[in-house]
């Protein structure tokens, strides 16, 4: 008989090299998410890593569970198909504020309604690192050092927690980068909630938005205890000033799952057919 | 006139009845041991528009509609002239109208068919809760020899549970109808019904194609409604709850066909179901199927495009985007059915191909055959089930996407120990890592396309009949009419080779060279405005010199008679 020894979050880690630029907060979500991984005590083949497309969307790749990177703006989607049609596995799905919230806005919105038991990372640096800097929808309307927008978007940024509570996310926190450990716990908190959990981290860009390495300054731990009632939370981040961390909302929600039943065979369901 | 069978079309405006009365006249049949098909014209509105019930009842199995109607039952003539073209009469058919409702109006007047007068709402309103189509509907029964018992049984057990009163107002206004039509001019009649002992299916071509993706193995459903594909997942949506399986409705065709890829990649048997503009959203994660070696199904069931165009009437025009709408180099399959039974073959067909090949499969269905309902032999069990090539647990050094000699390499089904893998959109090496190098692009590429090469069809590719110098190359729901319009040309001694091709992709060059040995001349036959099958037959198989091409758009479907004409031309 072999003594199984518990995994540490190494074991969770690719041999696959990041292809992110050196000081990208991606590589502190990275080692959050191992580090909450291995804390889970799951089997590495129990879990499911979805991502869409984007810098922080090759995440799977780079961690040794079972993955999927597939098509822009529908990480969502293909997490939700796994989780509905194997409920046995734990379900992961990340990317960036583009690929979550421009293209992939419609599933975020339905997956938050929907509340399948799964945990979303959202890698947020309020810019398009892959096609190199263009305005996400949460990039502040006055930015101007994009190309495509040189005057700025002139348009308000979504702010994705406020979107997750309005839209029935069952558990919403924040984290930053710049504190992985924070990450990695709310991450843990967030698989272990029953239902949709939103876990949006302040992820900066180094190359395109360096002015994003003050965020270490301007986050700050919430010190409240998490609300459980959804008007406290949109009372809270009404005056929220976009940089606090911590759980922000966990609510009660039942997680949807469609039940499985054997009620008849298919010979059965032939007969009707008969006339 | 086939002299097997009778044709019947029922119309009113929506609310008079005719579908329902459809539906009963096409239970009764099957009831009396006939075979039947029945299809159904409808506009665009919710309720309140004009809808028409179109059947064929016959003595023998039957693939297509005839020429034309012998019996017209206008419950009333409201928005006729939307359908009129659908409708067509001959000299000797009959038109049956209430007087209430005025005359015969030009665009049916123009047949140049009999008329009869019934007044059937007056007989309805004598009769305490009578309904004007239950007296069209008995009368209809009298003139064309069906007998009346067999739709009283139907009425028993469809209304009984509606209580006393409704059942014996129904069959009081039925047996009015009937008596009244004792005067009326005659029509053609139904033969005797076989005795051939052979159970009867009542289906439509959309609950064959649910039912084919569950006996396929298909576990897993991710759907958004659209018509006229609706019906697969309204069928499927029950059968799967009762059977261990479960179907959920997404918010939108991107999110369904991802839902069903994440669903394939855990391991689960997925499908979808949608129609022209649905399948054009999925395209794109299509390509990611190809890609990462996904295996799903979409059942396409194909209306009058582009964009929304007739969503309520059949047409074969996203053959195209079937074809060539994925970007890249995308090798999957098309599989068409081309009848209703064949829906159920078909969709089992392509569950088994896509999962044993791990690669997408789209059917094409269409609304001629999906919303039509027919009246079948009960079909016989088909081996097809699904069975994908799984990877072992811990296997040494995992290649997901290792280079194999039949380019079909085992999947790692996540819950499988020491396999761990990322499936990617992004080009890959054998172990599924991004690579943008030439030769992974090269050899990875090469794999794809082989593994559809490579596989054994075997005799599914194509329904082929008889063996003659000229053939008719046809896809789909236009098979029909040509098998019915290759039995007349035969009556008159022209013979002619029917090929209906099932799998579309990939092509099968050598197979179809060898259907194609010794003829001669070849008539392509498809319902598009653009020819989309013949070009597609032109671009990939060696056709003979002489070519010829019925090509016609939806909705009107394309009747016997015009085939036969144009051999007899050829002749």
């Amino acid at each position: 008989m072999t003594v199984q020894t518990p995994l540490t979050h190494q074991d969770f880690k690719s041999d696959v090299k990041p292809i992110w630029c050196p000081g990208c907060g991606d590589f502190s979500v990275l080692s959050a998410v191992t580090k909450a991984l291995a804390e889970l005590g799951r089997p590495r083949e129990d879990i499911a890593f979805i991502s869409g497309i984007g810098c922080s969307s090759r995440i799977p790749a780079y961690t040794k569970v079972y993955g999927f990177h597939g098509v822009h703006g529908r990480a969502l989607a293909i997490a939700a198909g796994v989780k509905l049609a194997r409920p046995d596995l734990t379900v992961l799905a990340a990317g960036g504020d583009g690929d979550g919230l421009s293209i992939g806005g419609n599933h975020f919105m339905h997956a938050c309604r929907r509340n399948v038991d799964m945990t979303y990372i959202v890698m947020d640096n309020q810019v398009y690192g892959m096609t190199k800097g263009q305005a996400s929808p949460t990039t502040a309307p006055d930015w101007c050092n994009s190309k495509l927008t040189p005057e700025g978007t002139g348009i308000s940024p979504v702010e994705p927690v406020r979107l997750a509570l309005a839209a029935g996310a069952n558990f919403i926190a924040r984290g930053f980068a710049g504190n992985p450990n924070e990450v990695a716990r709310l991450i843990l908190e967030g698989i272990n909630h029953p239902g949709f959990s939103l876990i949006h981290v302040l992820s900066p860009c180094v190359t395109y938005r360096p002015e994003q390495r003050d965020w270490k300054q301007a986050v700050h731990a919430s010190d409240a205890t998490p609300a459980q009632l959804i008007a406290e939370a949109m009372h809270r981040l009404a005056s929220d000033d976009g940089f606090t961390t911590g759980v922000l909302f966990a609510g009660n929600r039942q997680a949807f799952m469609p039940p499985r039943r054997n009620l008849a065979t298919i010979a059965d369901l032939e007969r009707k057919f008969a006339s | 006139m086939s002299g097997y069978s009778v044709s019947v079309a029922l119309t009113g405006s929506g609310g008079a009845g005719a579908m329902t009365a459809g539906q009963i006249l096409l239970d009764a049949a099957s009831k009396a041991g006939f075979y039947g098909l029945m299809t159904r014209s409808m506009g665009p509105q919710i309720r309140g528009g004009e809808a028409a019930a179109l059947l064929r009842i016959s003595t023998k199995p039957i693939s297509s509609l005839d020429d034309h109607y012998d019996l017209l039952v206008a419950f009333d003539w409201g928005n006729i002239a939307r359908f009129a073209a659908e409708l067509p009469l001959a000299a000797n058919s009959l038109v049956l109208t209430d007087p209430e409702q005025g005359e015969v109006p030009e665009p049916i007047a123009v047949f140049g068919a009999r008329a009869a007068e019934l007044p059937m709402k007056s007989i309805a309103s004598g009769i305490p809760g009578g309904r004007v189509n239950m007296v069209g509907l008995g009368a209809a029964a009298v003139l064309i020899g069906l007998p009346l018992d067999s739709i009283l049984s139907v009425l028993t057990a469809q209304l009984g549970r509606k209580g006393e009163e409704v059942l014996a107002a129904a069959t009081a206004a039925l047996r009015a109808g009937a008596e009244a039509a004792a005067i009326l001019p005659s029509v053609t009649k139904l033969g005797t019904a076989p005795k051939d002992g052979v159970v009867r299916w009542n289906i439509s071509g959309n609950e064959a194609a649910g039912l084919g993706a569950l006996k396929g193995g298909i576990k897993f459903v991710a759907a958004y409604p659209i018509t006229p594909g609706t019906e697969v997942l309204e069928w499927l949506a029950p059968a799967l709850d009762k059977t261990g399986g479960a179907l959920v409705q997404a918010e939108d065709e991107l999110a369904s066909i991802n839902m069903v890829i994440g669903g394939s990649f855990a391991g689960i048997p997925s499908a979808t179901a949608t129609s022209g503009p649905g399948l054009a959203l999925m395209t794109e994660s299509l390509g990611l199927a190809v890609a990462s070696e996904t295996p799903l199904v979409v059942v396409d069931v194909m209306r009058g495009g582009p964009s929304t165009g007739i969503p309520t009437k059949s047409e074969q025009s996203d053959l195209n985007i079937a074809v060539y709408g994925l970007h890249g180099d995308a090798p999957h399959l098309v599989v068409a059915p081309n009848s209703i039974s064949d829906c159920l073959y078909a969709t089992q067909w392509a569950v088994y191909l896509a999962e044993a090949l791990q690669t997408p499969a789209i059917v094409l269905s269409d609304q001629a055959m999906g919303q039509a309902r027919a009246l079948i032999g009960k079909p016989a069990e088909s081996p097809y089930v699904a069975k994908r090539l799984v990877a072992e647990a811990n296997i040494e050094n995992y290649k997901r996407y290792a280079l194999t000699a039949s380019g079909i390499s085992p999947m790692a089904i996540p819950g499988t120990p020491g396999n761990n893998y990322v499936a990617d959109g992004l080009e890959h090496n054998e172990r599924g890592t991004p690579s943008s190098q030439a030769s992974d692009h090269q050899s990875q590429l090469d794999k794809r396309a082989h593994k559809l090469d490579a596989f054994d069809y075997g005799d599914l590719w194509a329904d082929i009949e008889g063996d003659a110098e000229i053939a008719v190359v046809t896809w789909g729901s236009a098979t029909g009419p040509v098998q019915e319009a290759l039995l007349r040309a035969k009556a008159k001694g022209i013979n002619a080779k029917m090929i209906s091709l099932r799998l579309i992709l990939p092509i099968q060059p050598a197979k179809m060279a060898a259907a194609l040995k010794g003829v001669k001349k070849v008539l392509v036959v498809e319902q598009t405005h653009s020819e989309q099958f013949h070009k597609f037959l032109r671009a990939h198989y060696d056709l003979p010199k002489d070519v010829a091409v019925i090509s016609q758009p939806g909705p009107l479907p394309i009747r016997p008679a015009e085939i036969v004409n144009r051999l007899a031309a050829w002749k």
